[in-house]
């Protein structure tokens, strides 16, 4: 029984080949697409294609998401498999840090600012 | 039933694991390699945070609309783009066990690489010219803080390169400097990744404000 076992565990193990690797078509693909979510937000800011700043700001930043997940899983071969998918439980805690440090810093610091008394204020205050 | 007695320490059990098995060298290399990039995108993190905290206050000195050119950001970020797949091509023909073609790849990825550090000291140092030192305002501290960070781990990235190809050169394309090629794969790509955050936060969302 405890041979049957041995064997089964050492079957879903893929030693020496854990390396994801990627193939020409895939890195082109990439490629490609990169190209293309770099190329759109550097055309909607030099041309100001947009009418208002904001709507631009967002679209920029949603193609800077796009473009993130595209080089994730084309150029760094990221999927739920590999490594037992500690490699993506790794990142998945990673995303959680990150969103709490830039969204927790950038909320506190916005409250801090906004309740400090501008000077005019307190020039009339007297 | 009989039960293995230890002879110091008699009466209690001996565990060991009734699964172990021997791993080869380097199996887990990947994951170790992947948790430490993990650990530096937490670094940027909080430099973008502090970015984002600061990037707005100028001190009445000079704004990112005065500073930044688009046009040369736009270039610097196809060296770091193409830099990206050369080295994709250099994987691919390591898989193939073609060195010379290995070295090529690795040779214009670093040429690629240089390029790009080049236009970013060429950007420090028209900017320092210009009076926007990092002294200047909590803008510029943090604008050199996160960008030269992230200049500082491409150039420890080209240094890291040279030595590989070194090594390949010595001694071919073994077990040990393909893990190594792989680990320097997945720097490189992350760098890229981390540039996708610096021209849209600092760049392109900076000349907008």
């Amino acid at each position: 029984m405890n041979t049957d076992t041995h064997t089964a565990h050492a079957d879903d193990h893929h030693h020496g080949d854990s390396y994801a690797h990627g193939s020409f078509s895939t890195y082109m693909l990439g490629f490609v697409l990169s190209v293309v979510l770099t190329a759109i937000p550097f055309w909607l800011v030099m041309s100001g294609a947009l009418p208002s700043k904001q709507i631009t700001a967002l679209v920029i930043m949603a193609f800077a998401v796009v473009q993130i997940v595209v080089h994730m899983i084309y150029f760094l071969h990221m999927n739920t498999t590999s490594e037992n998918g500690w490699s993506m439980m790794a990142l998945i805690f990673t995303i959680v840090m990150v969103v709490i440090a830039l969204s927790g810093s950038l909320w506190v610091m916005n409250h801090l600012n906004s309740n400090m008394m501008p000077m005019h204020q307190m020039t009339g205050m007297k | 039933m009989t039960v293995a007695v230890n002879p110091t320490q008699a009466g209690e059990p001996v565990f060991y694991l009734a699964d172990e098995h021997p791993h080869p060298e380097g199996y887990s290399t990947s994951l170790g390699f992947w948790i430490y990039l993990m650990s530096d995108c937490l670094i940027f993190a909080i430099l973008f945070a502090t970015f984002g905290v600061l990037g707005g206050n100028y001190a009445a000195g000079p704004a990112p609309k005065d500073l930044f050119d688009l046009d040369l950001v736009a270039v610097n970020t196809s060296m770091l783009l193409l830099s990206s797949i050369t080295y994709g091509f250099a994987m691919l023909t390591m898989q193939q066990n073609k060195i010379a073609q290995t070295q090529m790849w690795l040779a214009i990825t670093g040429l690629f690489g240089l390029a790009f550090i080049g236009i970013e000291l060429t950007e420090f140092a028209h900017m320092i010219h210009e009076g926007a030192t990092p002294q200047r305002s909590a803008f510029l501290s943090a604008f050199f803080t996160l960008v030269g960070t992230h200049g500082l781990h491409v150039s420890c990235g080209l240094i890291w390169l040279v030595t590989l190809m070194v090594q390949v050169q010595k001694f071919g394309l073994i077990e040990a400097n393909r893990r190594r090629l792989m680990c320097l794969s997945m720097f490189w790509h992350f760098l890229d990744v981390v540039w996708i955050g610096v021209f849209t936060f600092v760049y392109l969302l900076g000349v907008l404000r």
